[in-house]
């Protein structure tokens, strides 16, 4: 380790020493304002060292760590989605009773395991950061725990992320022991030479495989999403559909890009009935329910099987095509989630469709923000998920994946139905008073403001992340 | 910023102008939007000139870069027949504002600003010539739309209104993968650039990629127009539709899909139309005969004009499937006809459905008594659409006969039968409306039109009477165009033709595989 290396760890030590200081600080007064303001202003920090790492890259901290262009483009998009969920955590705790105050922490030492996550280049690092992923987020799943459905959320969870670490660490060691080694890097060069054993190989990456399925609730290894999602305060739902899968994903691509893995039929095969299985069955259970968050949970499934769809497509258009949607996508959830958080009161989440009857009449700016999330979740112009959409298609078509192309034509048009049925209620006559309720807190507004903003004008504009994006290759 | 530019941009800006009105007040409402469509009206006169000039070349171009990869390009022009289909949204937008004046009483300012936000959208489709340009105002003309029938619609406006969006959707996703594939042949989703492309030869389509792109746009347009059996949605939606969604929908939305089949379906794969001519032809006949018939006995006076809208555009595919320049000209021009006299339709039931609440032909009667000038009014409107000499629906019918009839003789006689029902199922709808015994709630509610209705009316027909007296305003630009087209359409069929050294056109193209080894 040199100095170097320390200026190009800046992101993810400002975020560890930022989960210290909110610590500290709470000890000495307890303030839900105080915290919040300081993990705003720790994530703010850390957002901004990515310049000053931006100078010292690509750059090898130990063999753990890769801090590259790739890396640090998904910390960036993770600590910007964690200043909003602080934005909107403070404006939903702040309703509710109790101390809220180690939310706070939690969630700065998720953040800091998903920017470990998205620089790994080791299977030690990769684990590292799943857990430190993993681990806060029960806490904030169950955060709320006077309330029964967090609770259960959140012993769900833990059940859950402990069976896909489980499942994870078996794979690695599976491909650690026919390869001989736990770094990215060198696995490429390990499997062009004959003489590993493809019964461990094989295994080993299906197993793998099956980790990645559970945390980014890719079909059928997403029964749990419905019930998490539903469970766990508003603002963490949105962390977890987010900053949790976003990370997976990003570790994802780079895991099988430096492997190689677009060779290997198998496993290729692999993630094109995962993506066909996941886009049918989000899209078509989503259908059936009738609460806010179990849409948006299934609606996540059906679009992380769009991005799978993207995934498969070797080639500068794929990691385009990942990369935007993955923002889009972002915004998109986050602003839906934003939207319950903004609405719910102290007496629980506003996620039954019935809580959004003749919302436009009674919040247009609330409901317009919404319509538009939903739009663009459906992927219609004029919003940054029409853009994401056509991107996956074309990275689809240059690669001729005609069939999941189709599965995606079709069960968007069948996603069209649920997001519709959402509008729907929005604008239908409100049966109650015109009353509009409390007004919106200033944090959940500026966030709501942000994401609309960033929505509309990546969907009109897109060509500036476009051009970002393509400067990142992610081996 | 050309003139082009600001016609499109003054619905926009409306729009985003619109948002910031004060709630509920109708008055300002009403009055910005009529305001704005009224000059976007003025501005889109002034875009004639150029065209009227040159016909067949693309006017008031402008193309600059929107997004480096894929090649996307803000490129949008007009010729000879685009510009009519502007002017059309043009004109009935500021129309449908007058005729929504009174009826609108909820939520005002949402719905003159939906109608604003629609007028950008249609008048986009018309001009853009980027594919995905294209696709985005298709689209966006759809929310709008969609917002319209579902907030101000009837009683099962909810329904309506979501057939009519999934069956659309349905339709251009298709479409969307179709472009994206073409993006991935032609390097380009430029439209001139494309067929320029096609037309030299360095661009070619194979039979195994003609026929599913052909059908994917086809489907996507077919749906919009729609075309027999795909027609389902439209009652459904127009009958649930407020009056100015009636008439933007019958008027202006169902023309992009006709628009569609000339301006890309045509062109774009000229071997897999002409293949599928004779099923899509059936298809449109089926339609011409079915839509009279069941006009005819629906008791709703919406779903009558509805199916009459149906049996009116199996004209327009008619026309356009028939390759004949005749059944083109007479195609578009039943396009713009269709636009004028179903709208005035739509319009006219819109204001007996004000006077008497209610759209159920039995509770009427003998209005011509209680309004007559409504009467008349409704009695020339009628006249058009039945395609009586020296109305406009009579040069558009009679020249897609002609086409049919060169092309193949029974399509004429078939589509014929159609124009003898409309006489009947609009006849005697207006027999049941206007004469007879007048039921005690007509004679206390249904008055005569007021000077704003008569100023929305008016205009319209004063262009029944024009299109129908003075064709040759319209004709030479669309006709123009129109033969562009089928030289390209033809271009490509001729050439497979000598190659192959087969005078059966139909079955050399079912083999152009052999073009890729020229």
């Amino acid at each position: 380790m040199t100095g170097l290396d320390f200026i190009a760890l800046l992101p993810l030590l400002i975020l560890a020493a930022a989960t210290v200081i909110v610590m500290l600080a709470i000890a000495i007064h307890r303030c839900h304002a105080l915290s919040a303001a300081l993990t705003f202003v720790g994530l703010g920090a850390s957002f901004g060292s990515l310049w000053i790492s931006a100078c010292r890259v690509p750059c090898k901290v130990t063999p753990l760590l890769l801090i590259d262009r790739y890396s640090l483009f998904y910390m960036g998009l993770i600590t910007v989605a964690s200043l909003v969920v602080v934005l909107l955590s403070y404006g939903y705790f702040e309703k509710l009773d109790g101390d809220h105050d180690e939310l706070y922490i939690l969630m700065l030492v998720a953040t800091l395991g998903s920017a470990v996550l998205v620089s790994s280049n080791h299977f030690i690092s990769f684990f590292l950061g799943l857990e430190l992923l993993s681990v806060p987020l029960y806490g904030m799943i169950a955060y709320t725990r006077r309330r029964p459905l967090p609770l259960e959320a959140g012993v769900k969870y833990l059940v859950l992320a402990a069976v896909s670490a489980t499942f994870m660490l078996f794979g690695m060691a599976l491909v650690y022991g026919a390869l001989g080694t736990m770094r990215f890097d060198q696995m490429a060069t390990q499997l062009v030479l004959p003489g590993f054993d493809p019964w461990l190989v094989i295994p080993g990456l299906t197993l793998i495989i099956t980790g990645f399925g559970f945390k980014l609730a890719l079909a059928p290894f997403h029964i749990w999403t419905p019930d998490i999602y539903q469970g766990a305060p508003a603002p963490v739902a949105a962390y977890v559909a987010t900053i949790s899968k976003g990370a997976m994903f990003a570790l994802l691509l780079r895991y099988f890009y430096q492997i190689e893995a677009q060779g290997q039929a198998p496993v290729m095969t692999v993630f094109a009935v995962i993506a066909i299985v996941s886009m049918c069955a989000g899209n078509i259970l989503a259908l059936l329910q009738d609460n806010v968050k179990r849409i948006l949970a299934y609606s996540s499934i059906a679009h992380l099987g769009y991005l799978v769809v993207a995934f498969q497509a070797s080639g500068q258009l794929a990691i385009i095509a990942v990369g935007f949607y993955l923002v889009a996508y972002f915004i998109t959830m986050l602003g839906a989630f934003g939207i319950v958080a903004v609405l719910s009161g102290s007496a629980g989440d506003a996620d039954s469709l019935s809580d959004y009857r003749g919302l436009f009449w009674r919040r247009p700016v609330v409901a317009s923000v919404f319509t538009l999330m939903l739009f663009s979740l459906a992927g219609i112009p004029v919003t940054a998920g029409f853009i994401g959409k056509f991107y996956i298609v074309a990275a689809g078509a240059s690669v001729a994946m005609w069939s999941q192309i189709i599965v995606l034509v079709v069960t968007s048009a069948i996603g069209l139905f649920y997001y519709l049925r959402i509008v729907v209620a929005i604008f239908s006559d409100s049966a109650g008073s015109a009353d509009a309720g409390p007004a919106i807190a200033l944090p959940g507004s500026v966030a709501l403001g942000f994401l609309t903003a960033a929505l509309v004008f990546l969907g009109v504009y897109p060509q500036p992340l476009l051009g970002l994006i393509r400067s990142l290759p992610p081996g | 910023m050309n003139l082009l530019n600001i016609v499109l941009a003054l619905p926009a800006a409306g729009f985003l102008i619109g948002l910031l009105l004060p709630k509920g007040n109708a008055g300002v409402a009403r009055t910005f939007a009529l305001i704005v469509s009224l000059v976007t009206f003025i501005a889109s006169l002034g875009l004639l000139a150029p065209v009227m000039a040159n016909h067949a070349a693309m006017q008031w171009v402008t193309d600059v870069p929107w997004i480096a990869s894929p090649n996307i390009h803000y490129h949008v022009g007009l010729d000879g027949i685009s510009v009519w289909l502007v002017i059309l949204t043009t004109l009935l937008t500021p129309i449908c504002v007058l005729l929504s004046w009174n009826y609108i009483r909820q939520r005002p300012k949402e719905f003159y600003i939906f109608l604003l936000l629609l007028e950008f959208g249609l008048a986009g489709v018309f001009c853009a010539l980027d594919l995905f340009l294209f696709y985005v105002f298709w689209e966006v003309s759809l929310v709008p739309m969609y917002f319209l029938i579902g907030i101000w619609g009837y009683d099962r406006r909810i329904y309506a209104a979501v057939k009519f969006f999934i069956y659309t959707m349905t339709g251009s996703v298709l479409m969307l993968a179709a472009m994206i594939y073409i993006y991935g042949r032609a390097g380009t989703f430029d439209y001139p650039a494309i067929v320029g492309m096609l037309n030299s030869g360095s661009l070619r389509f194979g039979s195994a990629e003609q026929l599913p792109l052909f059908l994917a746009f086809f489907l996507a347009f077919a749906i919009k127009v729609p075309l027999f059996p795909l027609h389902t949605w439209l009652p459904d939606a127009h009958g649930e539709a407020p009056t100015a969604g009636s008439i933007m929908l019958a008027a202006v939305m169902l023309k992009m899909g006709c628009y569609g089949l000339i301006r890309f379906c045509l062109p774009l794969f000229p071997n897999a139309a002409r293949q599928s001519g004779n099923w899509i032809i059936t298809l449109a006949i089926i339609g011409i005969i079915y839509g009279a018939l069941v006009a005819m006995v629906q008791p709703n006076m919406k779903r009558l004009v509805a199916y009459s809208s149906v049996s009116h555009l199996g004209f327009v595919v008619l026309g356009i499937f028939s390759f004949s320049q005749q059944g083109a000209d007479g195609a578009v021009y039943q396009m713009l006809n269709h636009g004028i006299s179903t709208g005035a339709l739509f319009a006219l039931v819109g204001l007996l459905h004000e006077r008497g609440h209610t759209l159920e032909i039995k509770h009427y009667g003998g209005v011509a008594t209680a309004a007559p000038w409504l009467a008349v009014a409704f009695m020339i409107t009628s006249l058009a659409s039945i395609g009586l000499p020296s109305l406009n629906n009579f040069v558009g019918e009679f020249l897609v006969l002609q086409g049919a009839a060169l092309s193949y003789f029974p399509w004429a006689v078939w589509a014929a039968i159609g124009v003898i029902l409309s006489a009947v199922y609009m006849l005697w709808f207006y027999q049941r409306l206007f004469f007879g015994k007048m039921p005690e709630a007509v004679k206390t509610h249904v008055y005569d039109l007021k000077a704003r209705e008569w100023l929305a009316i008016v205009p319209l027909i004063v262009m029944m009477v024009w299109m129908g007296t003075a064709a040759q305003t319209f004709l030479p630009s669309i006709t123009a165009v129109n033969a562009r087209i089928l030289e390209q359409s033809k271009a490509n069929v001729e050439f497979q033709v000598k190659l192959r050294n087969e005078p059966n056109r139909a079955e050399a193209s079912v083999e152009p595989e052999s073009i890729h080894v020229r």
